[in-house]
């Protein structure tokens, strides 16, 4: 293939915290895309920029420990290199920890990739009395070989000007596991190669992973008309290999690229004599401590609590207010320009409002993912993981689990992105299906005026109640899809906990800047479309008064009043209130306001009227349960990538919270309570 | 071979150092843990258990790695 000398296309791969982010940021700065891999929820970062006269082209692949096909990540990776063949891979390792990342290494020499070592947070190791011989390493791997330190700003000119340089030339890696195992190797390769099996893909990797096992190459090699005799060839190699070397295959193939790694750091690595105690193991035995580790990870997630939804409050405040004069002066202009009522209407509740309910999420996401992404850099998240692993255990989930579902009760659509930081989807999925039982703060305004017009004597233990039975069913819930729709998924805890570092800002600042333009862009479009319908619903047919008992919107509530009747508050006024519920919670309480005509202030009388306590404590309930808002339904859909798992949310919760309501209206009934 | 001073790993007191002798698990669990560097004849420690008692934070080949108690006991040490 005649590839354009204008052009370099260059992949970068690596372990999770080898600094590979870190290089992606200082190579392209802002002018990178984030998006996804085609079909696959997992992350696409590419970045394009001209140097010297050349058109580079950046991939930054998952960040992963090897290329075994587990889960998406590794096959995200592999495939992109094995399809799109790469001018550079540029293998990014962690100095300090070169036994474990040159693991991937050997992976990407496996598959014929052209290989650019680069050996970044070298000063750490340094510091420690470490001395790696790069040229020796270079030599003895048969691939160009640079140290660098990826977060100074240096380094980019560094590495383009040194690709520059090796561009069109073909190195030979001398990547070698011993003739018992290079052997087969090559007979396996062999028949492959006349058999035009994979012919993309290099045939001595096709035939590598095939003794190994790989389940994904297996299949496609079953695919071929040869591919049987082949595999048959595949497993008398596997048994003779077993029987010599007194192993599984796949500890053969584990040992022999450990030992080839061990035979490259006997050569390349000066150790220190005595191991220094590390600033990590110092920081770990504080914060990991058996007393101390709780309280300290309570005050962080305190400190985070109050970042996010402390300091986020005035701004949407402003927000609120500015939307809310430009909607007026919006509406008094185009009055005053004569168009009918209606069409101010719309570009004031409708359009206005619409953005505003958009952008009043912003505050809370930026500040949020500001401090998750300090969190995740400076290597506190895997601590906190290994610290609340052992109760969301219980529930069939991961430790990380337990930081989105704590932000739940601020609100819930920062806290399903924030399941990002899990990687198993099975997890994240699992996560994501419970948060919205976390009763998030815009539910408490409804739960107060409830509270204040039927239970003046017991607001606290009424209010505490209601969270209490989110965290029990939210825990049920996951009880129950972990022994149904996830049954049989293994998870596993294996996680790395990396060295303490000192995060950058530059990274923070656009990783939590990306972070809050997919939200607006992804979940903003469905947060619009459906405040224009709701808006719709509610002014049809043109004339009559907005939400009332005319409008659709009233009908449509007059329609559905007959299902709330078991629960205790069947009247189209309470349906109302509900559907509007599904933009904002506390929307419900404005349209209460709306439909009787009063302010907040002069509700009680109304609802008591309409309520019982024992009716409006199962209200509060499914307040409380059923569909958060449309904007966690516009983030499910966003990071589950399907709106299958958007419906059948949307769908379940609903499910949960009738039978839960009734079982609380119908159960105090039968107690006696009214 | 003899058996003597064979456990599994969380069986270690923490500190302790010990020598990998075998991962017993299968499938992925079994791919991961070797790929990290749990491999025999790797030397291991057990750092501390959680503050609720599991999981485990171990050392191996120079750097930290967690891995819950149950994972931990398809792990066999022999102690050094």
């Amino acid at each position: 293939m005649v590839k354009d000398k204008n052009k370099i296309s260059i992949a970068l791969a690596g372990n999770p915290n080898c600094g590979k982010t870190s290089l992606f940021n200082t190579i392209t700065g802002m002018r990178q895309h984030v998006g996804n891999w085609p079909g696959k929820t997992v992350e696409r970062k590419e970045g394009i920029l001209e140097y010297g006269k050349i058109d580079f082209t950046i991939i930054d692949l998952p960040g992963t420990y090897s290329l075994q096909p587990y889960s998406m990540e590794e096959l995200v990776a592999r495939d992109y290199l094995i399809n799109e063949k790469p001018d550079f891979v540029i293998d990014i390792v962690d100095a300090t920890n070169l036994e474990r990342n040159l693991y991937l290494t050997t992976q990407l020499l496996e598959m014929g990739m052209n290989v650019i070592l680069l050996l970044n947070m070298d000063n750490y190791g340094e510091k420690k009395g470490q001395h790696i011989d790069e040229r020796k390493l270079s030599m003895l791997l048969g691939i160009p070989v640079i140290k660098m330190e990826v977060v100074e700003n240096s380094s980019k000119k560094k590495l383009l000007d040194f690709l520059i340089e090796e561009h069109g030339k073909k190195n030979k890696s001398k990547l070698n596991y011993g003739k018992e195992i290079e052997c087969p190797i090559d007979h396996i390769a062999d028949l492959v190669k006349s058999s035009k099996i994979c012919e993309h893909a290099p045939p001595r990797w096709v035939a590598l992973k095939l003794i190994e096992n790989d389940k994904v190459i297996l299949e496609k090699v079953k695919g071929y008309k040869n591919g049987e005799r082949i595999i048959i060839e595949t497993r008398k190699i596997q048994e003779n290999l077993s029987k010599i070397k007194g192993e599984k295959i796949d500890a053969i193939f584990t040992y022999a690229r450990y030992g080839f790694i061990s035979g490259l750091l006997r050569e390349c690595v000066k150790k220190p004599k005595i191991d220094r105690v590390r600033k990590s193991d110092i920081i770990d035995s504080i914060v990991a401590n058996r007393f101390l580790g709780i309280p300290i990870f309570l005050l962080i997630m305190y400190c985070m609590f109050q970042f996010t939804f402390t300091i986020a409050e005035p701004f949407m405040g402003w927000i609120d207010t500015s939307f809310g004069w430009f909607a007026g002066v919006a509406s008094a202009w185009i009055e005053w320009v004569g168009a009918p009522n209606w069409v101010s209407s719309l570009v004031a509740d409708g359009i206005v409002g619409g953005v505003g309910s958009i952008i009043i999420f912003l505050p809370n996401i930026l500040l949020l993912f500001f401090f998750i992404s300090i969190l995740e850099d400076s290597g506190y998240m895997a601590r906190a993981a290994f610290i609340m692993d052992k109760v969301m255990q219980k529930i069939g989930l991961h430790g990380k689990s337990f930081i989105p579902l704590l932000l739940g009760f601020g609100c819930n659509v920062p806290a399903i992105m924030a399941t990002r930081t899990l990687q198993n989807k099975k997890d994240r999925l699992l996560t994501i299906l419970i948060n919205p039982f976390m009763s998030c703060s815009a539910r408490l305004p409804v739960y107060v005026l409830f509270v204040a017009a039927f239970f003046s004597k017991n607001e606290g233990l009424i209010i505490f109640s209601l969270y209490l039975l989110g965290i029990i069913i939210a825990i049920l819930m996951g009880l129950i899809f972990k022994n149904t729709l996830f049954k049989g998924l293994s998870s596993q805890f294996v996680m790395e906990l990396p060295p303490y570092r000192i995060p950058k800002l530059r990274t923070t600042l656009l990783h939590t800047w990306e972070n809050g333009k997919q939200f607006m862009i992804k979940a903003g479009t469905v947060i619009f479309s459906v405040v224009l319908l709701i808006w719709f619903l509610g002014n049809m047919p043109f004339g009559v008064e907005y939400a009332s008992e005319n409008s659709v919107i009233g009908i449509i509530g007059n329609f559905i009043a007959p299902v709330f009747e078991p629960l205790g508050f069947g009247n189209w006024q309470n349906s109302v209130a509900l559907i509007f519920g599904i933009l904002a919670k506390e929307v419900v309480i404005g349209t209460y306001g709306t439909i009787y005509g009063v302010s907040e202030e002069g509700l009680a009388p109304f609802l008591q009227a309409s309520f019982t306590p024992l009716s409006a404590y199962a209200f509060m309930v499914f307040v409380l349960l059923y569909v958060p808002c449309i904007s966690v339904l516009a983030a499910i859909r966003k990071e589950t990538k399907s709106w299958k798992w958007m419906w059948f949310s949307a769908g379940y919760i609903l499910v949960v919270a009738w039978i839960v309501s009734f079982v609380v209206y119908q159960g105090g009934l039968l107690l006696g309570f009214v | 071979m003899n058996n003597v001073g064979r456990m599994r790993l969380h069986e270690l007191q923490d500190k302790q150092r010990a020598i990998v002798e075998c991962v017993y698990c299968e499938g992925d669990l079994r791919q991961r843990l070797l790929e990290m560097g749990i491999i025999k004849g790797a030397n291991i420690q057990v750092e501390r258990e959680a503050p609720l008692g599991d999981p485990l934070h171990i050392k191996i080949k120079g750097y930290s790695l967690s891995l819950r108690k149950e994972e931990a006991c398809d792990i066999e040490v022999s102690i050094v």
